[in-house]
């Protein structure tokens, strides 16, 4: 047996200085809404601010709604987004309409902005296969299974590259929870392997229902979890929209140009319960935790900045919140007023030629489904 | 026509196939330089480039889950996963995902995936090379399985299920590879993925079996036609669906039947095909439904494995005891 020598290899050094290129999340605004990054935040027009602070203030406003309407017994599984807002805004944003989307179950609010209508994402909820027609747009359903969108992202980022499409990317969300995953790993590697045009967003909002980060893996980061597959990856403050944004454009903007896929972890919160199906948050974790995540809520710093340069007021959003419940009441009747599926629609799309013993359960649903 | 043993048969299948249509993949764990393992895709990858066939990162999860992205920008991906056994890594994207596709949008999209992968017995090989794991799969609503016991089946198979626009787990047997040739037509052909086949014609008692126990079962019909015994013999071709009628038609004229497989004997095909006589085909029926299958145990390591399979004498004896009854 060889001496033992404990010199040789400085692995409590190598342990030490391994996050260090993750030690500075990238950010523009604060949360006390101290601009920190003055370049960046210049390169956006008003407008843009104005448009980013609707989209936070819509996707909020979405996630009262639905609570009410989960209260009313009109939805079905439906995960919370509330304090996600400016990860989710920012992101999507930054994608065109070429781009894959592959969700997750808390990523709804992308997948409408990406081209689905919220009467899809109520139907879904709901129960009903007809809100995942989504046509031609490059949407694909909300994963229930943790991880497995990884994999899938990184085959359509294959596709995307084998068809030749100068400018497209396959974006795809986790949480912090999935990446755990095997299949976050394997999704990973897979893209790098192939160069294929990938962005992975990860969105850390500290719980996987009550398994808090820190129990998730002992790397400083999540974003550092790509350098084993060598995809370069950063840390964005998932609560400055700016950052976020910028962030996933140019992790686009990288991807699409052949350099292979991108990370993105974003740091940000689940101010809710995981579902709506009785979570409840105060059963593993304090007030005093979830504070200064309130605090850093993303909509208070846009609004202070935007109501700073004159571009805001209270009224103008409370005007904006009602004219956006009303439109997802509007969404729900429509989804209420869609037949519902019956065993006989799901049998029918189980093969694109129904079996002989499929067939014979349409016969047998038909006459029961029409008394 | 050219004599081709199974293994080249499907080669020459996907040969087919990719040249006939340029969405089609190949891909997996050393498919492409090296023609994989068995040397199943030998020489495609030269013939149609690292495009079309080409290599993966070793992740059988991967493999399948880069499948359905494919299959969602338009390719039509044939990944291979080396072994059945392996697949244990890759059930969600098999049972969770591709074969539920079509149901979650709605009928709008397809999965048109062929996976292929080895399985069955007889080769000595290490641990979890062999196992015969389709008693897992085909009760996934959505998914084919189907496995050729001939090499011409395996070429119209291969090139049929690749045609399908459903995900169809393919299952090639391995002892089978080598030990079988027939006549190949060139070019192409089909054989349907959901008939079952009269493998040999007979009025005393129907065999039923598919991949490698259909040899089995053939050597049985020949001894005991010596003894004017005429045995039917029913390869079921396609696992999922079951081809009930071909069965039923056949216990109608022989009223007495053996159901044969392979692998353990909980649930599964074989129980299947019992359930399904019992349920349709009882009062044809002159004696018990015969099962020979393999004991439910793990699949053996190689010391025992020749006296774990169930071969022709298990299934002579089976029909004997139900041709005296």
């Amino acid at each position: 047996m060889a001496k033992k020598t404990g010199q040789a290899i400085d692995f409590a050094s190598i342990k030490a200085t391994m996050s260090d290129p993750y030690k500075k999340t990238f950010q523009i605004v604060d949360k006390d809404a101290k601009i920190v990054n003055q370049k960046l935040f210049d390169t956006f027009s008003d407008d843009q601010l104005v448009d980013f602070m609707k989209k936070m203030v819509w996707e909020r406003a979405l996630h009262e709604q639905t609570m009410n309407f989960s209260r009313q017994g009109r939805l079905g599984f439906y995960a919370p987004t509330y304090g996600e807002e400016a990860s989710e805004m920012g992101s999507v944003t930054a994608f065109k309409d070429q781009d894959f989307l592959f969700p997750a179950y808390r990523d709804l609010p992308q997948l409408i902005q990406h081209g689905a209508s919220v009467t899809q994402g109520f139907l879904w909820s709901k129960g009903n296969a007809v809100g995942d027609d989504y046509g031609d747009q490059r949407n694909w359903f909300p994963q229930i299974i943790i991880g497995a969108q990884y994999v899938e992202a990184a085959g359509a980022a294959l596709g995307i590259k084998k068809n030749g499409e100068k400018d497209a990317v396959s974006f795809v969300y986790t949480g912090d929870g999935g990446t755990s995953q095997g299949d976050f790993y394997e999704g990973v590697n897979f893209a790098s392997s192939f160069q294929a045009p990938a962005v992975f967003m990860v969105q850390n909002n500290g719980w996987a229902i009550s398994v808090p980060r820190k129990k998730q893996t002992a790397a400083e980061t999540l974003a550092q979890k790509a350098v084993a597959s060598g995809v370069p990856s950063i840390q964005v403050d998932g609560m400055d929209i700016l950052a976020v944004h910028i962030a996933t454009q140019e992790a686009r903007e990288f991807a699409a140009a052949g350099n292979g896929p991108v990370l993105v972890e974003t740091l940000t919160y689940r101010f809710g319960a995981h579902s709506s199906a009785g979570d409840d948050p105060s059963r593993y974790r304090t007030k005093e935790e979830e504070k200064p995540w309130f605090d850093a809520d993303p909509l208070i710093r846009m609004r202070k900045i935007l109501t700073d340069k004159g571009l805001w007021s209270q009224d103008q959003e409370d005007k904006l919140v009602e004219e956006y419940k009303d439109s997802f009441k509007a969404s729900m009747k429509e989804a209420e007023n869609t037949p519902t599926q019956s065993v006989v629609d799901m049998l029918k799309t189980t093969f694109e030629e129904p079996t002989p013993q499929i067939k014979a359960d349409i016969a047998r649903f038909e006459a029961k489904e029409s008394k | 026509m050219a004599k081709l043993t199974y293994i080249k048969a499907i080669t020459d299948g996907l040969d087919v196939v990719l040249g006939e249509d340029p969405k089609t993949l190949i891909f997996g764990e050393d498919v492409g330089k090296n023609g994989g393992v068995f040397r199943t895709t030998e020489g495609l990858q030269d013939k149609y480039g690292e495009d079309r066939v080409f290599d993966t990162p070793l992740a059988e999860s991967g493999i399948l889950g880069l499948s359905i992205g494919l299959a969602a920008t338009g390719w039509r991906p044939i990944p291979e996963i080396q072994f059945m056994g392996f697949t244990f890594e890759a059930v969600d994207s098999l049972g969770g995902q591709m074969s539920r596709e079509r149901f979650r949008f709605s009928g709008k999209r397809s999965m048109p995936i062929t996976v292929r992968t080895p399985f069955g017995g007889g080769t000595h090989t290490a641990e979890m090379h062999a196992d015969n794991l389709e008693n897992y799969y085909v009760g996934t609503p959505g998914l084919r399985v189907v496995t050729p016991a001939n090499p011409y089946d395996a070429k119209g198979m291969i090139i049929s299920a690749v045609e399908n626009n459903d995900p169809v787990l393919f299952l090639e047997n391995l002892k089978l590879y080598r030990s079988m040739k027939d006549e190949i037509p060139e070019g192409k052909y089909t054989v349907p993925l959901d008939t079952a086949k009269v493998a040999r014609e007979g009025t005393d008692i129907t065999i039923v079996a598919y991949s490698a126990e259909v040899n089995e079962s053939l050597k049985v019909a020949d001894k005991l036609a010596k003894e004017n015994i005429s045995a039917e013999v029913i390869d079921l071709r396609s696992l999922s669906p079951i081809d009930t009628d071909t069965i039923f038609k056949s216990v109608e004229k022989t009223h007495k039947v053996v159901v044969v497989q392979e692998a353990q004997k909980m649930a599964g095909v074989g129980a299947q095909v019992t359930a399904e006589i019992a349920e349709h085909a009882i009062m044809n029926l002159d004696a018990p439904i015969g099962r020979v299958a393999a004991p439910d145990s793990v699949y053996p390591w190689a010391q025992v494995e020749n006296d774990w399979i169930p071969n022709a004498d298990d299934i002579e004896e089976k029909a004997r005891e139900i041709l005296n009854y």
